[in-house]
Protein backbone atom coordinates (compact mmCIF):
# COMPACT_ATOMS: atom_id res chain seq x y z
CA UNK A 1 0.00 0.00 0.00
CA UNK A 2 2.83 2.50 0.91
CA UNK A 3 4.52 1.43 -2.53
CA UNK A 4 1.84 2.68 -4.46
CA UNK A 5 1.79 5.96 -2.72
CA UNK A 6 5.13 6.20 -2.83
CA UNK A 7 4.76 5.50 -7.03
CA UNK A 8 2.43 8.40 -6.90
CA UNK A 9 4.34 10.33 -5.24
CA UNK A 10 7.54 9.72 -7.69
CA UNK A 11 5.20 10.55 -10.70
CA UNK A 12 4.12 13.40 -9.06
CA UNK A 13 7.49 14.98 -8.48
CA UNK A 14 8.51 14.25 -11.79
CA UNK A 15 5.68 15.80 -13.76
CA UNK A 16 5.93 18.74 -11.24
CA UNK A 17 10.30 18.66 -12.23
CA UNK A 18 9.55 18.49 -16.39
CA UNK A 19 6.73 21.00 -16.21
CA UNK A 20 8.96 23.67 -13.96
CA UNK A 21 11.78 23.44 -16.51
CA UNK A 22 9.58 24.42 -19.23
CA UNK A 23 8.06 26.93 -17.87
CA UNK A 24 11.70 28.06 -17.05
CA UNK A 25 13.22 27.51 -20.63
CA UNK A 26 9.67 29.43 -22.28
CA UNK A 27 10.90 32.44 -20.23
CA UNK A 28 14.14 32.17 -20.97
CA UNK A 29 13.30 32.09 -25.01
CA UNK A 30 10.51 35.13 -24.11
CA UNK A 31 13.38 37.01 -22.67
CA UNK A 32 16.03 36.85 -25.32
CA UNK A 33 13.40 36.88 -28.24
CA UNK A 34 10.76 39.24 -27.38
CA UNK A 35 11.32 42.93 -29.38
CA UNK A 36 10.51 45.02 -26.21
CA UNK A 37 11.15 45.95 -22.30
CA UNK A 38 7.71 45.66 -21.42
CA UNK A 39 6.91 42.12 -23.23
CA UNK A 40 10.43 40.25 -21.66
CA UNK A 41 9.15 42.01 -18.02
CA UNK A 42 5.84 39.88 -19.06
CA UNK A 43 7.86 36.83 -20.33
CA UNK A 44 10.08 37.06 -17.49
CA UNK A 45 7.77 37.42 -14.58
CA UNK A 46 4.92 35.19 -14.88
CA UNK A 47 6.37 32.23 -16.84
CA UNK A 48 9.48 32.01 -14.20
CA UNK A 49 6.99 32.48 -11.16
CA UNK A 50 5.34 29.14 -12.13
CA UNK A 51 8.55 27.42 -13.22
CA UNK A 52 9.84 27.51 -9.82
CA UNK A 53 6.77 27.36 -8.01
CA UNK A 54 6.50 24.35 -9.63
CA UNK A 55 10.08 23.12 -9.32
CA UNK A 56 9.40 23.68 -5.39
CA UNK A 57 6.28 21.98 -5.45
CA UNK A 58 8.41 18.91 -6.51
CA UNK A 59 10.97 19.28 -4.21
CA UNK A 60 8.60 19.97 -1.31
CA UNK A 61 6.46 16.41 -2.00
CA UNK A 62 9.61 14.58 -2.97
CA UNK A 63 11.39 15.63 0.27
CA UNK A 64 7.92 14.41 2.03
CA UNK A 65 7.53 11.16 0.30
CA UNK A 66 10.88 9.94 0.31
CA UNK A 67 12.91 10.97 3.55
CA UNK A 68 9.57 11.80 5.58
CA UNK A 69 10.53 15.47 5.89
CA UNK A 70 8.25 18.30 6.14
CA UNK A 71 10.04 21.36 4.73
CA UNK A 72 7.86 24.19 5.29
CA UNK A 73 10.31 26.70 4.07
CA UNK A 74 9.76 25.32 0.55
CA UNK A 75 5.89 26.74 0.85
CA UNK A 76 7.22 29.67 2.10
CA UNK A 77 9.47 30.42 -0.49
CA UNK A 78 6.47 29.39 -2.78
CA UNK A 79 4.75 32.71 -0.91
CA UNK A 80 7.25 34.46 -0.80
CA UNK A 81 8.21 34.38 -4.70
CA UNK A 82 4.53 34.99 -5.82
CA UNK A 83 4.78 37.85 -3.47
CA UNK A 84 7.81 39.83 -4.42
CA UNK A 85 8.05 38.73 -8.39
CA UNK A 86 5.21 40.99 -9.62
CA UNK A 87 6.36 43.92 -6.75
CA UNK A 88 9.76 43.92 -8.25
CA UNK A 89 8.43 43.59 -12.45
CA UNK A 90 6.16 46.16 -11.80
CA UNK A 91 9.02 48.51 -10.01
CA UNK A 92 10.98 47.79 -12.95
CA UNK A 93 8.39 48.66 -15.25
CA UNK A 94 7.75 51.88 -13.95
CA UNK A 95 11.54 52.83 -13.98
CA UNK A 96 11.78 52.25 -17.11
CA UNK A 97 8.63 54.26 -17.91
CA UNK A 98 10.14 56.93 -16.39
CA UNK A 99 13.51 56.84 -17.76
CA UNK A 100 11.92 57.47 -21.10
CA UNK A 101 11.57 53.54 -22.82
CA UNK A 102 9.08 53.54 -25.05
CA UNK A 103 6.78 50.38 -25.91
CA UNK A 104 7.78 49.53 -29.76
CA UNK A 105 4.29 49.62 -31.18
CA UNK A 106 4.04 53.20 -32.74
CA UNK A 107 0.64 53.55 -33.06
CA UNK A 108 -0.88 53.13 -29.67
CA UNK A 109 -1.15 55.83 -27.04
CA UNK A 110 0.52 55.51 -23.56
CA UNK A 111 -2.15 55.32 -21.40
CA UNK A 112 0.00 55.53 -18.38
CA UNK A 113 1.52 58.46 -19.42
CA UNK A 114 -1.75 60.39 -19.90
CA UNK A 115 -3.01 59.30 -16.79
CA UNK A 116 0.06 61.25 -14.59
CA UNK A 117 -0.23 64.33 -16.47
CA UNK A 118 -3.65 64.44 -15.70
CA UNK A 119 -2.65 63.60 -12.19
CA UNK A 120 -0.56 66.59 -12.38
CA UNK A 121 -2.54 68.84 -13.37
CA UNK A 122 -5.05 67.56 -11.14
CA UNK A 123 -2.42 68.16 -8.12
CA UNK A 124 -1.36 71.91 -9.11
CA UNK B 1 5.27 -3.69 -7.56
CA UNK B 2 8.80 -3.20 -6.19
CA UNK B 3 10.45 -2.93 -9.24
CA UNK B 4 8.43 -0.40 -10.77
CA UNK B 5 9.01 1.81 -7.25
CA UNK B 6 12.82 1.26 -8.37
CA UNK B 7 11.94 2.42 -11.66
CA UNK B 8 10.06 5.73 -11.03
CA UNK B 9 13.04 6.41 -8.29
CA UNK B 10 15.54 6.63 -11.21
CA UNK B 11 12.86 8.39 -13.39
CA UNK B 12 12.75 10.85 -10.53
CA UNK B 13 16.68 10.95 -10.81
CA UNK B 14 16.64 11.23 -14.31
CA UNK B 15 14.27 14.15 -14.97
CA UNK B 16 16.10 16.11 -11.82
CA UNK B 17 18.95 16.04 -14.22
CA UNK B 18 16.85 17.36 -17.22
CA UNK B 19 15.23 19.92 -15.26
CA UNK B 20 18.61 20.93 -14.34
CA UNK B 21 20.10 20.86 -17.80
CA UNK B 22 17.21 22.76 -19.02
CA UNK B 23 17.77 25.90 -16.27
CA UNK B 24 21.57 25.67 -17.42
CA UNK B 25 20.33 26.28 -20.57
CA UNK B 26 17.65 29.07 -19.93
CA UNK B 27 20.80 30.78 -17.81
CA UNK B 28 22.67 31.06 -20.69
CA UNK B 29 20.15 32.33 -22.95
CA UNK B 30 19.57 34.68 -20.47
CA UNK B 31 23.34 35.72 -20.01
CA UNK B 32 23.02 36.26 -23.86
CA UNK B 33 20.08 39.43 -22.93
CA UNK B 34 22.19 40.01 -19.97
CA UNK B 35 25.29 41.17 -22.35
CA UNK B 36 23.63 42.31 -25.16
CA UNK B 37 20.47 44.27 -23.66
CA UNK B 38 20.15 47.67 -25.59
CA UNK B 39 18.70 49.24 -22.09
CA UNK B 40 20.24 48.82 -18.53
CA UNK B 41 16.39 48.18 -17.46
CA UNK B 42 16.97 45.22 -20.07
CA UNK B 43 19.84 44.25 -17.98
CA UNK B 44 17.99 44.66 -14.60
CA UNK B 45 15.34 42.23 -16.18
CA UNK B 46 18.13 39.79 -17.30
CA UNK B 47 19.95 39.66 -13.72
CA UNK B 48 16.43 39.32 -11.85
CA UNK B 49 15.67 36.42 -13.98
CA UNK B 50 18.85 34.59 -13.19
CA UNK B 51 18.52 34.85 -9.81
CA UNK B 52 15.18 33.47 -9.87
CA UNK B 53 16.68 30.24 -11.75
CA UNK B 54 19.28 30.23 -9.20
CA UNK B 55 16.50 29.89 -6.59
CA UNK B 56 15.08 26.86 -9.14
CA UNK B 57 19.58 25.39 -9.20
CA UNK B 58 19.08 25.11 -5.67
CA UNK B 59 15.29 23.57 -5.11
CA UNK B 60 16.88 21.50 -7.78
CA UNK B 61 19.85 20.27 -5.85
CA UNK B 62 17.84 19.44 -2.62
CA UNK B 63 15.59 17.17 -4.21
CA UNK B 64 19.21 15.26 -5.51
CA UNK B 65 20.82 15.30 -3.00
CA UNK B 66 18.17 14.39 -0.69
CA UNK B 67 18.73 17.52 2.22
CA UNK B 68 16.46 19.83 3.41
CA UNK B 69 19.53 22.30 4.72
CA UNK B 70 19.17 23.59 1.17
CA UNK B 71 15.88 24.96 2.03
CA UNK B 72 17.58 28.32 3.75
CA UNK B 73 19.09 28.69 0.60
CA UNK B 74 16.46 29.04 -1.51
CA UNK B 75 14.88 31.17 0.53
CA UNK B 76 18.20 33.46 0.92
CA UNK B 77 18.45 33.83 -2.56
CA UNK B 78 15.01 35.07 -2.94
CA UNK B 79 15.08 37.58 -0.61
CA UNK B 80 18.52 38.49 -1.81
CA UNK B 81 17.33 38.92 -5.49
CA UNK B 82 14.38 40.89 -4.57
CA UNK B 83 16.29 43.37 -2.68
CA UNK B 84 18.36 44.07 -5.61
CA UNK B 85 16.05 44.54 -8.10
CA UNK B 86 14.22 46.90 -6.01
CA UNK B 87 17.54 48.91 -5.29
CA UNK B 88 18.46 48.54 -9.10
CA UNK B 89 14.58 49.84 -10.29
CA UNK B 90 14.80 52.93 -7.40
CA UNK B 91 18.06 53.67 -9.32
CA UNK B 92 17.21 53.52 -12.62
CA UNK B 93 14.18 55.73 -12.00
CA UNK B 94 15.49 58.49 -9.99
CA UNK B 95 19.21 58.30 -9.84
CA UNK B 96 19.35 57.62 -6.26
CA UNK B 97 18.22 54.81 -3.90
CA UNK B 98 17.77 55.84 -0.68
CA UNK B 99 15.70 59.54 -0.49
CA UNK B 100 14.14 61.11 2.27
CA UNK B 101 10.90 62.88 0.38
CA UNK B 102 7.44 62.70 2.39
Amino acid sequence: MTEIVSIIANILVILFLLAGAFFIVSAAVGVVRFPDLYTRLHASSKASTLGVSCILVAGFIYLYSAHAIVSGKMLLAILFIMLTNPVSAHMLGRAAHASGIKPFTKNRSDAYADAMKNQRMKSE
Amino acid sequence: MTAMLEITEQLVTISAVIALAAIAAAILMVLYRLLKGPTQPDRAVALDLVAINMMGVAAILAVMLGTQHLNDVVLLIGILAFLGTLAIAKYLERGVIIDRDR
